[in-house]
């Protein structure tokens, strides 16, 4: 396997910048998560790594060597699209042999068998071979795609969005495989999702893609717990951050129509108006919490509870275990974690350190 | 408001069940969701409940007056579509009036209720826009405002945020429950998201193939499931299944694994299982506890992180298949390798168990 590394990526479709100045390295054996909504150019990243689309400017290269000038068939990366994108009138076996079969490689036939049933059994599709993909569900088909992609060791897997067409349970199924496969065999792999859960529970490190340039890279952790930005924030978590106005005065925190007034140690570094950002699990109802509110709304989700609390004007989400004996217009109190706060400039939208 | 009553409601097509024979009593004010992955049944018990589709048997009461052969018109309910069928030529504001020119209302009335129902939703600068220069959002939020607007006794949603982004999915999820709440409404809404059922709904109806699993608030079913259909659907993920066999008042997994359920259910479990004993224990992944002596044994698989806790994937030892992997939400701050060994205890109260066979739950009297 390979690391990839981008440099100073740009694409311009027409007059619309697709992607400016993309930079990013994903190291060998790399679990590497593109993360955006829509339109941010995470799959126009991607196509650039394969070769199917070609930069205006910049780099990319496989463990240092630059191979912007190389086809795609020459990359040696393997491709596994949204769309599953299999021979439907050729069985499971086939289709995984196929890529084994190109007159390039020349592997004998006793070969293609052996990698072809241990891919199916990795994917425990050894039961579905003689099949025709065409009467497969969605999942299967899925798992046939990535067993094509994964019967050969590519430098680089390139996988775009491969679990959105399936429903949540065989997602979350698919997740747990991917990531077991991906861990085991250290293999190289850039993954495109514009789904947050996706990228925190499969990356090793995401890049956050933002109108085509990057906003942050880190792992996991870090974009959760120190998000470069109100987008990145608002991004990742789910119920959504707490994001409010809030002033500094007199060594305290005011939040904004709220009755909130915290006092933080080393609060001078802040400017005098910012934005707050506060986890939902960082804010608890606790009998001797010190801020005032009632209850808006809850929503039971079984293993935790989304508890909405009006505070003055404002309203904070919090996100409390298990279910809740909490009814609208109950008084409530609540504490917020004052080491789990999140500063951001109010224009900008930037970290505060 | 209403209270709405299915007695054995049914719907063919051609010979095959599209619903079979169901009953189910929707009280004065209650949120109640129909659950279900697609197919299930749902939404053709919903356009039932609404008209827009004909039952092939039962009756189907509003307030006690039996609505069943009453045209949708007549029926004093309001449908909220997952694709928001607006009239694209005519404003925002012509759009929530609508349904009460049809109804031929006073202008002051029509007026009057347009604002109310505008204030409520909260999109008093959109009345002069078109459908087509709104986001989906505002789209769905128009749609609902026509729905309110005309004081329905129901309402019925057919999957009303289905065709949104994550993001707005959430904060709508909250506004209908809101609308809800305050209107004193009785709503029938229509979803294949179970943590949408939960969010939202006083009692869930788990439907699959046609047939009505579980009837039972959103603690009922995620709790006390009635069969392991509800056990896997409900929940992200689902409950841990873990195949078994009952003997000697203990559920052996394997050579490595097994587990002594608490002395109150073994009457039940007797009874309950066939005669060889094979059971499945089901448990929810908040449910363990991981600890280094702890009873049940096995290998992390995967981990996942998910923001401020993590899950960790854990095949079972002496496990031959992924009906071996079980999952177990953990602290984020402790890591587990692939691979290694982890050990753990499930809180014994908390532990479920299901009859293979007939895949229902085994309950235990008196509990």
């Amino acid at each position: 396997m390979s690391n990839v590394t981008l440099h100073n990526i740009t694409k311009e479709f027409r007059d619309i910048t697709a992607l400016s100045s993309v930079s990013f390295e994903v190291k060998d054996g790399e679990f590497f998560v593109l993360l955006g909504p829509t339109g941010a150019g995470k799959t126009t990243t991607l196509r650039i790594i394969a070769g199917l689309e070609k930069q205006d400017d910049g780099t990319v290269s496989f463990d240092g060597e630059d191979i912007s000038a190389l086809p795609p068939a020459d990359r040696d990366v393997a491709f596994v699209f949204q769309q599953y994108s299999l021979y439907p009138t050729m069985s499971v076996y086939d289709n995984l042999a196929f890529p084994l079969r190109s007159p390039l490689r020349k592997i004998p036939e006793p070969d293609i068998k052996k990698r072809v049933e241990t891919t199916a059994e990795t994917l425990r599709i050894s039961h579905l071979l003689a099949r025709k993909t065409a009467k497969l569900s969605g999942g299967e088909m899925q798992r046939v795609a990535i067993g094509r992609a994964i019967v050969r060791t590519p430098r680089v897997y390139l996988m775009d969005e491969p679990l959105s067409n399936l429903d949540a349970k065989l997602r979350e199924a698919l997740r747990v495989e991917l990531q077991h496969l991906q861990k085991t065999q250290r293999s190289t792999t850039v993954f495109v999702t514009h789904d947050q859960i996706e990228a925190l529970t499969m990356a090793d490190r995401i890049g956050v893609l933002r109108q085509g340039q990057i906003v942050q890279v880190g792992s996991p952790e870090d974009i959760y717990d120190r998000p470069a930005s109100t987008f990145v924030a608002e991004m990742v978590g789910t119920p959504r951050i707490n994001l409010v106005e809030a002033r500094r005065e007199d060594g305290a925190i005011y939040i904004k129509d709220s009755q909130v007034r915290m006092s933080i140690p080393n609060s001078g570094n802040l400017p005098s108006s910012f934005l707050l950002g506060v986890r939902p699990e960082d804010l608890q109802p606790s009998s001797k919490g010190e801020y005032a509110g009632e209850i808006a709304l809850t929503e039971p989700l079984g293993v935790e509870t989304i508890v909405h609390i009006r505070s003055g004007n404002q309203r904070f989400l919090s996100l409390i275990p298990g279910m809740t004996h909490f009814k609208i217009g109950d008084a409530v109190k609540f504490n917020i974690a004052p080491d789990r706060l999140h500063f951001f400039q109010s224009n900008s939208g930037n970290r505060i350190q | 408001m209403a209270t709405i009553e299915l007695r054995k409601v049914e719907k063919k097509f051609g010979t095959a069940y599209a619903v079979e024979p169901m009953d189910l009593t929707i009280n004065h004010g209650e949120f109640v969701v129909l659950l279900g992955p697609s197919g299930c049944g749902k939404t053709t018990t919903l356009r039932m409940i609404s008209g827009l589709e004909t039952v092939s048997g039962g009756h189907i009461y509003l307030d006690g007056r039996d609505v069943t052969w009453l045209h949708p018109s007549d029926r004093d309910t309001a449908f909220v579509f997952q694709l928001f069928a607006l009239y694209p030529h005519l404003t925002v504001r012509q759009n929530i009036a609508f349904p009460l020119q049809a109804q031929h209302e006073s202008p002051e009335t029509i007026t009057k209720r347009v604002a109310e129902t505008v204030e409520l939703l909260k999109i008093g600068d959109l009345l002069n826009q078109r459908p087509g220069n709104l986001s989906g959002g505002d789209r769905q939020r128009v749609a609902l405002a026509r729905a309110l607007v005309r004081h329905p006794a129901a309402f019925l949603m057919d999957e009303p945020l289905g065709a949104l982004d994550a993001d707005f999915r959430e904060t709508m999820r909250a506004e209908i429950k809101r609308l809800h709440i305050e209107q004193n409404a009785t709503t029938v809404y229509v979803t294949h998201d179970q943590i949408e059922a939960m969010a939202m709904a006083d009692k869930i109806v788990v439907m699959s193939n046609a047939v009505v699993q579980h009837i039972g608030s959103p603690a009922e079913v995620y709790h006390n499931p009635s069969n392991l259909f509800v056990a896997a659907f409900i929940g992200s993920p689902g409950m841990n299944l873990m195949a078994g066999h009952f003997a000697n008042q203990t559920v052996h997994f394997s050579d490595e694994n097994s587990f002594k359920p608490p002395k109150e259910w073994n009457s039940a479990l007797q009874v309950g299982l066939p005669s060889e004993g094979e059971v499945i224990v089901g448990f929810r992944p908040e449910v363990a506890r991981l600890s280094d002596k702890g009873a049940l044994v096995g290998d992390v698989y995967a981990v996942d992180i998910h923001g401020s806790y993590s899950v960790l994937h854990v095949k079972l030892a002496g496990s031959k298949d992924e009906l071996g992997i079980v999952h177990l939400r953990a602290d984020r701050r402790t890591s587990h390798p692939i691979g290694a060994k982890v050990s753990f205890d499930l809180d014994p109260e908390m532990v479920r168990f299901f009859n293979p066979q007939t895949e229902a739950a085994i309950r235990r009297e008196n509990a």
